[in-house]
């Protein structure tokens, strides 16, 4: 996902002089290089100080110019909080923030770089966007929405590198603040939603739901803030069951929305929330181990699936 | 161009309590370089260079500045600021017996207790870091408590030249004069790199970093730190009554030459033919001064 950013940010930079890149100590993959040496005055790195690279972003956005503020998605949200709060969102203003390694991406090394609810605090700033792109065709998509969008801040979360290309089959096109169906199954009773690089294990479930006969639509919910209740609310009238996978905290995220969107319009199905747990996992090791840390294995979504079939949360039938 | 098998000894050795044995301690890094080296080829990715920089500091600390009871107990408090050194921590932690070989063995594996960054809970580590910029307010608190307790406890908090670039870091060192904090001594491993490059040429005005820690209200030495001997007596003949920085003046990734000042090796490890060549090239390392210009002051 970092290589496609690189790309797709340096291809637009060499057409926008107002696109600038700000970095805290990490480097950028890729083509962002090549940026650096064909407009080494629109890259800045401030060294390891987030506060100064948010709070700068947001002086730059007031003159004119279209930052992109770039580093390890705990350190671009957490320390800088209120930069981003007050300076970006409050003056609302044009800047995006990039988010490597959301989730728990950086699994060995630790708690410190876990971003499990990066998310919830996102989603709680008014006027701040919140972007979760699946694979590195979103990356690019959501990257070009990014630089010429004027409404205010976006934090874009991103994982790491060698993600799957998942949605060049798509039905539907990325579209900003619109869900998207990756697999449209014409009567199926179960649609996933995900969002991020979780999505590989969404299509999983939804590929081995479908070799036991029960198909499943496949949504990527792209756009977590302003969120598409509109779309939800269709999905919600129209599948006996919802699954929402998501790697964040359970404790806020995609699924709770799902939710209070379900209960608003009093929907007849059946809701399952597979996320990370409100927990800090102590175990080490890669992102599959990680996630299994928090129960989110293949294993355990088939089973929890197994054990309340697709039936509407009223029962309808229901054995 | 700079020599990596220093293995030329100080010119004047300065007299020492007694308790820390320079020669030993040359030995135990030389030990502690080839340890890390071969636990590299467990992991797919490892901070080498970032733990070779700061080992003999690592070192001097546990084995020269800690005060240990007879049952090898400390009262003192160390803390790794820059988390991600961590496995010349766990190499000193094993050496010492706090952490055992099948621990470091288990490293960064699912079944076992370590990881990437230290995690506070686990033995010999005294606070979670990994998010750089934190250490140093930690140990401020921890200095502080101990001495409204009214307890003899000394904090070492070693940060990394990079780390200091984090606002948070001058916020500690502002407060900790004005607490009076003698207990506290702050260990810098200036080896004049970070993540994205030589910090002399990314951020020049970085120095001079005595001076303005000095301003501060601390007390500073600065030394070669690769040299645990200059930094124990760096310690010892302190003048004392405020807080105690240390620039330790260091090359990351010291004692493999190839990996010395180069970048890449922040975050990786070394590959099959990388691996015998780091090791048959692996000396003592005395001394080194480091490549911070002027010096790092
Ligand atoms: C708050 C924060 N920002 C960024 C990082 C990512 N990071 C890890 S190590 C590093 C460079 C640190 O440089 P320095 O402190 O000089 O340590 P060295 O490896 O040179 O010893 C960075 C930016 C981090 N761990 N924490
Ligand atoms: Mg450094």
């Amino acid at each position: 996902m970092r290589n496609s950013f690189a790309d797709t940010f340096h291809e637009l930079g060499q057409r926008d002089p107002r696109l600038c890149i700000v970095v805290a100590d990490i480097s950028p993959a890729g083509s962002i290089q090549k940026f650096r040496d064909a407009f080494p005055e629109r890259f800045v790195n401030t060294g390891v100080a987030e506060q100064v690279m948010i709070g700068m972003t947001a002086g730059m956005a007031m003159r004119g110019l279209r930052p992109f503020a770039y580093t390890i998605a705990t350190f671009a949200l957490y320390r800088p909080f209120e930069m981003v709060r007050n300076d970006l969102a409050y003056q609302n203003l044009p800047v995006t923030i990039v988010g490597i390694g959301g989730g728990v991406a950086y699994s060995v090394l630790g708690g410190t770089h876990h971003a499990q609810e990066d998310v919830a605090i996102a989603c709680g700033i008014p006027n701040l966007s919140v972007i979760s792109p699946c694979d590195p065709l979103e990356v690019e998509a959501a990257t070009r929405h990014c630089a010429v969008q004027t409404g205010g801040p976006i934090y874009m979360r991103l994982g790491k590198a060698g993600e799957p290309v998942l949605t060049r089959d798509a039905p539907d096109p990325f579209l900003f603040g619109k869900l998207r169906f990756l697999r449209r199954v014409p009567g199926a009773e179960t649609c996933i939603l995900a969002h991020g690089g979780i999505m590989r294990l969404a299509q999983q479930a939804a590929d081995a739901l479908a070799e036991r006969g029960e198909p499943a639509s496949l949504v990527s919910v792209h756009t977590l803030k302003p969120l598409d209740s509109a779309g939800l609310r269709a999905i919600l009238a129209s599948y006996r069951r919802v699954v929402v996978i998501e790697e964040t905290s359970c404790q806020n995220g995609l699924g709770p929305m799902v939710k209070r969107i379900a209960w608003d319009m009093d929907a007849d199905t059946r809701l399952h929330h597979f996320a990370l747990r409100d927990e800090f996992t102590h175990v080490h090791g890669s992102h599959a181990d990680v996630l299994a840390s928090h129960g989110l294995t293949l294993e355990n979504i088939l089973a929890a699936l197994d054990q309340r079939p697709a039936a509407g949360r009223r029962g309808r039938g229901a054995p | 161009m700079l020599v990596s098998d220093t293995d030329t000894p100080t010119a004047s050795v300065p007299p020492r309590d007694g308790r820390f044995d320079v020669a030993a301690a040359r030995r135990r890094c030389l030990e502690l370089r080839h340890r890390i080296l071969d636990l590299s080829r467990n992991l797919a990715a490892m901070h080498i260079a970032p733990a070779f920089s700061c080992l003999e500091m690592v070192d001097a600390i546990y084995f020269g500045l800690m005060r240990r009871d007879r049952n090898g107990a400390s009262s003192d408090t160390f803390i790794l600021s820059k988390g991600h050194g961590c496995m010349a921590q766990y190499a000193v932690l094993e050496r010492l017996g706090v952490l055992s070989s099948e621990d470091l063995e288990l490293n960064c594996k699912p079944e076992g207790r370590l990881g990437g960054h230290p995690d506070y809970g686990t033995p010999g580590i005294e606070a979670s870091t990994g998010s750089l910029g934190h250490g140093l307010a930690i140990g401020l608190g921890m200095a502080y408590a101990d001495k409204l307790k009214r307890e003899d406890r000394r904090v070492f908090v070693l940060v990394g030249d990079g780390e200091m670039q984090e606002g948070s870091v001058w916020e500690a060192l502002m407060m900790a004069a004005n607490l009076g904090l003698d207990n506290l001594v702050c260990l810098l491993d200036l080896n004049d790199f970070q993540g994205l490059g030589r910090t002399s040429e990314t951020h020049p005005h970085f120095y001079p970093i005595v001076d303005k820690i000095a301003a501060f209200g601390w007390e500073v030495a600065s030394v070669d730190g690769h040299d645990a001997g200059a930094l124990v007596d760096a310690f010892q003949s302190r003048r004392g009554g405020v807080p105690f920085f240390v620039v330790g003046r260091t090359i990351k990734g010291r004692g493999v030459a190839f990996m010395e000042n180069v970048p890449i090796w922040h975050y990786r490890s070394p590959d099959a033919e990388e691996y015998r060549i780091a090791k048959a090239g692996l000396r003592e390392v005395g001394s080194g001064g480091g490549t911070a210009p002027g010096g790092g002051s």
